[in-house]
């Protein structure tokens, strides 16, 4: 039935639990999918914070664009904070020193530098421990609250400004880490990708990762105009061209069964996703045409994968 | 009613944390430490205490849980050594500036390299500006009602700062020592539940943790400071209260044999038993004019107190657990010289360093050290710091 669950813009809840008025960067798409999941998730829900772009430019202090509780502990240990103030909540509600009636979502937030580099330990030991939350990695694919430099989440052959191109280097000479799938070896409930382009398929997937019991797991996709060398108003469209080219396919892992929820007949080639953006902006024909060897490998594998689950 | 009980200084604590009916228990194992943390998963397996154990995957992440259940109103316990009290050390920061009332057991041990399992300070030395309240434990009854008298002092509203509680892995943490053991309901005579100030709780956001512009960064560290300060009077209080409740009394700096003495070891920690026996030995058998003040209180740092009590005093002879690489003395004696250089009639401060990584520290060593330091001071020797009991 959940692919029958249809979505219209009126029907989204109203509330919105993210201010206006925080200091984004014009186009932002991370703001965006932020205040997709925040509307998603009402107002029973406590945010732990990674340091990074999503915590400055919303706590400014005296200044907070957040109407839930929000913590903001350090960089590496938003999973952390969140096992904690999950584990915290639990007992005290055990103990009858905290309201028992209400089901208060714990979430935690990082960019990608926060959850698939320095992150990484964290996430995982929570996620093990099998807290009851969901963490949500905003991934704009490099570190750019510092600066644009590159994280183990930027793509192949991406510049940035320690990864930068130049006649010795393509860039990043790495292919990006998959730690959506790194999620899925914990053998948790709920696993997801998503993107801000697709606001409807984002929020039946914060839903579902909130209602799991357990840990869930959403990787978003959150195009950066600023770091990835695009006109603001492009943030959306590129997001979408990053699905319709298979760069970034929408998928969801229900304990452990794959099942792609956004799919095309024909998709568009890899060029069409790159060359809009100029941390792209050098790479050769050779270098596209290798790259999209690279995203059809990868996509075939997460058929087999779909596939294995139906069968 | 009271009883004694024997039994090892770490499940003493354990005890003394059940007591306390503790919430949340995040902790990561390194010796020696692990025996308290064992005990606590122990009694919360058994049903004993009604709390959430942690078992988290590193010491930054047994720091940065513990930010979490605080923040979410509960009572909060941890405890660590050496290289994990390091692994924290980013955390630490961030915990008395959120003034979360955390309370840790840090069996002190010597950090790397070369690696080192054996008692000195100088973990909780390389954590000193981290802005926690630190307090120093002797033998396991201290260790005992210290752990006690912290949650008190942690959360009172007009502190809300987190407490370590320091005591001498191995030497301390691992002996079975004789311990009057409080009951629950003098505990809870003594120690009513945590109230938060402010919690995590959507009836009543709150942003925890923002972003410290220039124009507000310099004023929150002011106020941490002086809450820091202003502590050292609600931690009197509470001993004092102990004392009256307990029968039993704590002070900022303890003093042992000091009247009439004109020259005072000082110590920190359970080398404090040994100097004792080699202050009844100098004075019971040579006659001599000395004594021993030891540390308690080392954060906030007790400068009025110990001013009042060296009046008189003309050598002070200070040991020191770690080695503060390149500084002009052990940690601990700077800082004293520190606190009594403008005051007038100050007496002369010799810094010794001794017992690194493990090493005893003997009778022998402690009349070595005030022979020396009456020699040094007559001679009003101007010097550093001396190593006592290295091979050279």
């Amino acid at each position: 039935m959940d692919a029958l669950n249809v979505y219209a813009a009126k029907m989204a809840p109203q509330q919105e639990s993210l201010a206006n008025g925080h200091r984004a960067c014009q186009g932002c798409a991370e703001l965006l999918a932020v205040r997709l999941v925040a509307k998603t998730l009402g107002q029973d829900f406590i945010i732990a914070n990674a340091t990074g772009c999503l915590e400055i430019v919303t706590s400014s202090y005296p200044h907070s664009a957040w109407k839930v509780p929000w913590i903001h502990v350090a960089f590496e240990n938003a999973a952390a904070v969140a096992s904690g103030v999950e584990a915290g909540i639990k007992i005290l509600k055990k103990k009858g020193k905290y309201p028992v009636d209400r089901e208060i979502k714990i979430i935690a937030q990082a960019g990608d530098g926060g959850t698939v580099d320095i992150g990484l330990q964290a996430l995982s030991g929570a996620l093990e421990r099998g807290h009851d939350f969901m963490y949500l990695c905003y991934d704009n694919e490099a570190y750019m609250n510092t600066g644009i430099q590159r994280s183990s989440s930027t793509p192949y052959g991406a510049s940035t400004t320690t990864s930068p191109s130049g006649s010795e280097s393509i860039g990043q000479v790495t292919m990006k880490k998959n730690v959506v799938e790194i999620a899925v070896a914990h053998d948790i409930p709920y696993v997801a990708t998503a993107s801000p382009s697709y606001p409807f398929d984002l929020m039946e997937k914060v839903r579902k990762g909130a209602e799991a019991k357990g840990p869930a797991y959403i990787h978003v996709l959150a195009p950066c105009p600023t770091g990835w060398r695009l006109a603001p108003n492009l943030a959306l469209s590129i997001g979408r061209l990053a699905v319709q080219t298979k760069v970034f396919p929408l998928y969801e892992v229900v304990n452990g069964q794959y099942r792609m929820t956004v799919s095309y007949k024909n998709h568009r080639p890899v060029a069409d996703y790159l060359k809009p953006q100029g941390r792209f902006r050098h790479l050769k024909e050779a270098d596209i045409a290798f790259i999209q060897q690279h995203v059809d490998s990868s996509y075939d594998r997460l058929l087999k994968k779909i596939e294995m689950s139906e069968g | 009613m009271a009883k004694r009980i024997g039994i090892e200084v770490s499940l003493a604590i354990s005890e003394a944390v059940k007591l306390a009916n503790v919430d949340a228990i995040a902790a990561y194992p390194i010796t020696p430490q692990t025996h308290i943390v064992e005990h606590l998963s122990e009694l919360v397996a058994d049903g004993e205490l009604q709390a959430e154990f942690i078992p988290v995957e590193s010491e930054h992440s047994a720091m940065s849980v513990c930010a979490g259940t605080s923040a979410a109103g509960a009572r909060t316990y941890t405890a660590t050594s050496s290289q994990g009290l390091a692994l924290m050390n980013e955390i630490l920061f961030i915990i008395p500036a959120m003034r979360l009332p955390v309370v840790m057991t840090i069996a002190n041990r010597s950090l790397s390299g070369p690696i080192s399992i054996w008692n000195d300070h100088s973990d909780l030395m390389s954590v000193r500006d981290t802005g926690w309240i630190a307090i120093f434990a002797e033998n396991g009854q201290e260790a005992f009602d210290l752990t006690l008298q912290s949650f008190k002092i942690a959360e009172d509203h007009r502190v809300m700062l987190p407490i370590s509680v320091n005591i001498d892995g191995f030497t301390l943490s691992h002996v079975i020592e004789p311990h009057e053991f409080l009951d629950q309901a003098e505990v809870d005579s003594f120690l009513p539940p945590y109230e938060p100030l402010v919690q995590l709780n959507p009836d009543k956001p709150v942003s925890m943790g923002m972003v410290g512009i220039p124009e507000i960064y310099f004023e929150a560290k002011k106020a941490q400071d002086m809450v820091l300060i202003e502590s050292k009077a609600v931690i009197k209080e509470v001993f004092k209260e102990f004392g009256e409740k307990f029968g039993r009394y704590y002070h900022v700096i303890e003093s042992y044999r000091t009247d009439d003495a004109e020259t005072l070891l000082m110590t920190m920690g359970s080398i404090s038993e040994t100097a004792m026996e080699a202050i009844d030995i100098m004075k019971d058998e040579q006659g001599r004019k000395v004594g021993l003040i030891r540390l308690r209180l080392w954060r906030p740092f007790p400068h009025e107190e110990l001013r009042e009590l060296l009046r008189g005093v003309k050598t002070l002879a200070v040991v020191d657990r770690a080695v503060s690489f390149g500084s002009p003395g052990g940690p601990v004696a700077t800082e004293v010289r520190s606190a009594l250089y403008n005051s007038e009639n100050a007496p002369y401060v010799a810094s010794f360093i001794a017992g690194l990584g493990g090493r005893d520290v003997t009778i022998e060593h402690f009349t070595t050290m005030v022979d020396m330091a009456e020699r040094m001071a007559e001679q009003r020797e101007v010097h550093e710091y001396k190593m006592i009991g290295v091979r050279e």
